[in-house]
């Protein structure tokens, strides 16, 4: 049967981009979690109908199939389960049309984040979510991930800046959700599918926000002695009415490795420190320098080092953008976690993190988007180690548990993938789950693309009946 | 969960059978004629400035949360008329869109009254959530056909310091290119109107910069209909009648009703599937097809 399907999908394609050999499949059973599946075959179509002809076979052999993008993600959203036939879009990276007046861009799902807003800098604009993988992961993904990053403090995650969507539903069908108009007509239909992982069908083409660059930028290291300062010094700041373009948070043993990494001068006797950028026009810039400074001062700031130029502010972002890199030279292996508490629970909730990495005995570094209460503990560990895996998994849990029971989320920018799926029920009760599910088997009753994901099992698509409907309901 | 709107009555008010529609307080188009109405709970039960977000009621009437809101130097972008559960459920964003985005954005999290009666909650409590899918999104613009709003979490953003309506023959073109983050770009055809908001010396020196004369914003807009097509098309509603055009954003507000859509037939199909799925039998504001508006 897989030898047909194989067959069908070399047809379709041709046999360069149809991979069912022993390495290819190996090289997308993962991605960057720590999980892995199996795939029968990998395509890599180019266009829209190419994608549907992927879709359309995969469905007539009666295999489901995985969307993905660069491979990225940290959740196991694009690892297929058992013997799915993956279609990565990898080769599907033009920029179609953009129009600098109204801001937008009508984009293929491979292009890379920052691929994207390099080619936007000689207009000025960029496109606002900035992922700290965003060298190298893709549009596509972002959509499906509903991704952050650092500068959506401000601006918002990847839904904000996605106006339509060009698709193959699950049943290989190509429509257009959103749409260049304000306000299309029915459900907001683009809102549900971003962030929905690839379950709902494949983007194929996407129409982005895009954002002016900003006409000034400063961009300031504030170190404190003690985290709960600088903690309450982000609340300070959001209190006042201010929503910096970003503020960082990286602690102790995240400032060492770093500073260990890439020289750059940063506070490591500190027990922290804040990176806050603030842009926009002169002097709504400078009244805002000088309230930060003072909220921070009243919370015992140390030091506050101001990049004199964009060289030095370059550095300081490299900083905190090279924490995964950095952290090689602790330990081989790494689990990096995304939660979100609410902002004034920072400082309780990095204290339970500290306490549960001691507990596990496992070295724990933060390093976080603080302005939106977006934790990242970065678990470090040496897997090599009998039991430490467990021990690392154990942790884990019981970080996600400490920040949904103090009133957050699960996720804030990785996606729910494999990785959390089993954690949903911490946030939702049956009831809600059932609801998500309903809308999942709306657009995929046989339960086609990506199963397997960001749903506890058992999730099923019943037959729905339409039996007992009164005369002229709308349904 | 401390702080939660107990929903038990406003559930068991809508029940599990039974054709039921939702009212707030008219101003948007009101319930369904000739069915059981209910009405979703009023009142702010949390507002905490530092993280930027309140909850309340769906019943809450814009006007007060935005008044509630000012104390603290915030606002929510949402027009301030009736409820807000109203606002949301017909999803019409405010003139300020270009500058503060879609309503649709500030929606962090709802608990709603399901076609079966059961209370069910969407999205999560933080300003940045991606746990599961965005049932927030769905319910925004859904005019009640999905579920009924009960209580919501949304995110308020701060009050500019300064704020001044500008007048210009300048086209909408030069200003959307020009300006840095205007908050609202309004053009009749003949001349533009701008809202710029900030620091009192940047908004002036803007304003310089580009020609903008001190005015008032138009004085009435027509009610006629209410259109949304591509903003790179704007130009074609030159001569189709009186008008008022939101720049770069694609709302026109018209004298004449807006042009009937071509809406694809998968995206029928799809709103078909999700409304079978979420209110089997149609209970919910029978009649209301979201698709005709």
């Amino acid at each position: 049967m897989t030898g047909t399907l194989v067959t069908d999908l070399t047809a379709a394609l041709d046999a360069r981009r149809v991979k069912a050999g022993a390495s290819s499949r190996s090289l997308y059973r993962k991605d960057a979690s720590n999980m892995q599946g199996e795939t029968s075959v990998v395509c890599l179509p180019e266009t829209t109908d190419e994608v549907q002809a992927c879709v359309r076979i995969a469905r007539r052999h009666g295999v489901p199939f995985v969307p993905r993008g660069s491979g990225t993600g940290l959740s196991g959203g694009a690892v297929p389960i058992d013997g799915e036939v993956v279609i990565s879009l990898t080769r599907m990276t033009d920029i179609v049309s953009v129009d600098e007046v109204n801001r937008r861009a009508w984009v293929q799902p491979g292009l890379l984040n920052l691929d994207l807003s390099n080619r936007l800098l000689p207009v000025g604009l960029h496109f606002a979510p900035d992922p700290s993988s965003q060298q190298t992961c893709s549009i596509g993904g972002n959509v499906a991930n509903n991704s952050g990053g650092p500068h959506c403090l401000a601006e918002g995650v990847t839904n904000a800046h996605v106006l339509a969507v060009k698709v193959v539903l699950p049943d290989g069908t190509v429509t257009v959700l959103g749409g260049e108009d304000p306000e299309p007509a029915g459900y907001d239909l683009r809102g549900v599918f971003v962030g929905s992982e690839g379950m709902l069908g494949i983007a194929t083409e996407v129409c982005v926000k895009l954002t002016q660059n900003y006409p000034a930028v400063r961009t300031m290291l504030m170190d404190f002695d003690r985290v709960d300062d600088g903690a309450a010094t982000v609340s300070g700041i959001i209190a006042a009415g201010m929503v910096p373009a970003a503020i960082e948070m990286m602690d102790q043993l995240c400032l060492e490795a770093v500073e260990a990494y890439i020289h750059a001068g940063l506070p490591v006797d500190a027990a922290g420190a804040l990176l806050v950028e603030v842009v926009g026009l002169p002097h709504e810039l400078e009244d805002q320098v000088g309230r930060i400074m003072a909220i921070a001062q009243e919370h015992h700031v140390n030091h506050v080092r101001v990049a004199a130029d964009e060289a030095e502010r370059a550095l300081l972002w490299k900083g905190r953008k090279s924490a995964f890199g950095a952290i090689a030279n602790i330990q081989p292996d790494y689990y990096l976690h995304d939660t979100v508490v609410p902002r004034a629970k920072l400082p309780e909730v990095l204290d339970q993190v500290y306490e549960i990495a001691r507990r596990h005995e496992i070295q724990v570094l933060n390093v976080f988007h603080a302005g939106d209460g977006n934790l990242h503990p970065l678990l470090v560990y040496d897997a090599r180690i009998p039991g430490t895996v467990e021990r690392v998994h154990a942790a884990g849990r019981e970080i996600v548990e400490a920040s949904v029971a103090a009133g957050g989320s699960l996720s804030g920018e990785h996606g729910i993938g494999l990785e959390k799926r089993d954690y949903m029920p911490l946030m939702f009760s049956d009831v809600d789950l059932a609801a998500q599910n309903a809308l999942r088997c709306a657009f995929d009753p046989d339960m086609v693309a990506n199963p397997g994901k960001v749903l506890p099992s058992p999730a099923t698509c019943a037959e729905v009946s339409h039996i007992g409907l009164p005369p002229g309901a709308w349904v | 969960m401390a702080n939660e709107l107990d929903l038990t009555e406003f559930a068991e008010e809508i029940g599990d059978e039974g054709p039921v529609t939702i009212a707030g307080l008219s101003t948007r188009g009101g319930p369904v004629d000739d069915v059981r109405t209910v009405m979703a709970p009023a009142g702010i039960v949390e507002f905490t400035p530092d993280e930027m977000t309140v909850r309340c009621g769906a019943g809450t009437p814009v006007s007060e949360l935005v008044s509630d809101l000012a104390d603290a130097g915030q606002t929510v972008s949402i027009a301030p008329s009736g409820t807000v559960g109203g606002a949301l459920a017909i999803g019409q964003s405010t003139m300020r869109r270009l500058g503060h985005g879609p309503i649709r954005d500030t929606l962090l999290q709802a608990r709603y009254v399901s076609a079966a009666g059961e209370i069910v909650k969407a999205g999560g409590p933080t300003v940045k959530n991606v746990s599961g899918f965005d049932l927030c999104r769905l319910l925004v613009g859904s005019r009640g056909t999905l579920g009924f709003l009960g209580e919501v979490i949304l995110r308020t953003r701060p009050v500019a310091a300064f704020e001044q309506w500008f007048v210009t023959t300048a086209e909408p073109d030069t200003l959307l290119r020009d300006l840095y983050r205007p908050t609202t770009v309004l053009w009749d055809g003949e001349r533009c109107w701008v809202l710029l908001e900030g620091h009192r010396d940047d908004v002036v020196a803007q304003a310089t910069d580009h020609g903008l004369e001190a005015g008032d914003p138009p004085a009435e807009l027509p009610t006629g209909g209410r259109w949304s097509i591509p903003p790179a098309e704007l130009k074609t509603v030159v001569g189709s009648g009186r008008f008022v055009a939101e720049a770069g954003v694609g709302i026109v507000h018209h004298e004449l009703p807006a042009p009937a859509r071509d809406v694809d037939p998968a995206i029928v199909r799809l709103h078909h599937a999700i409304k079978a799925r979420f209110d089997p039998t149609g209970r919910l504001n029978p009649g209301v097809d979201v698709l005709a508006s």
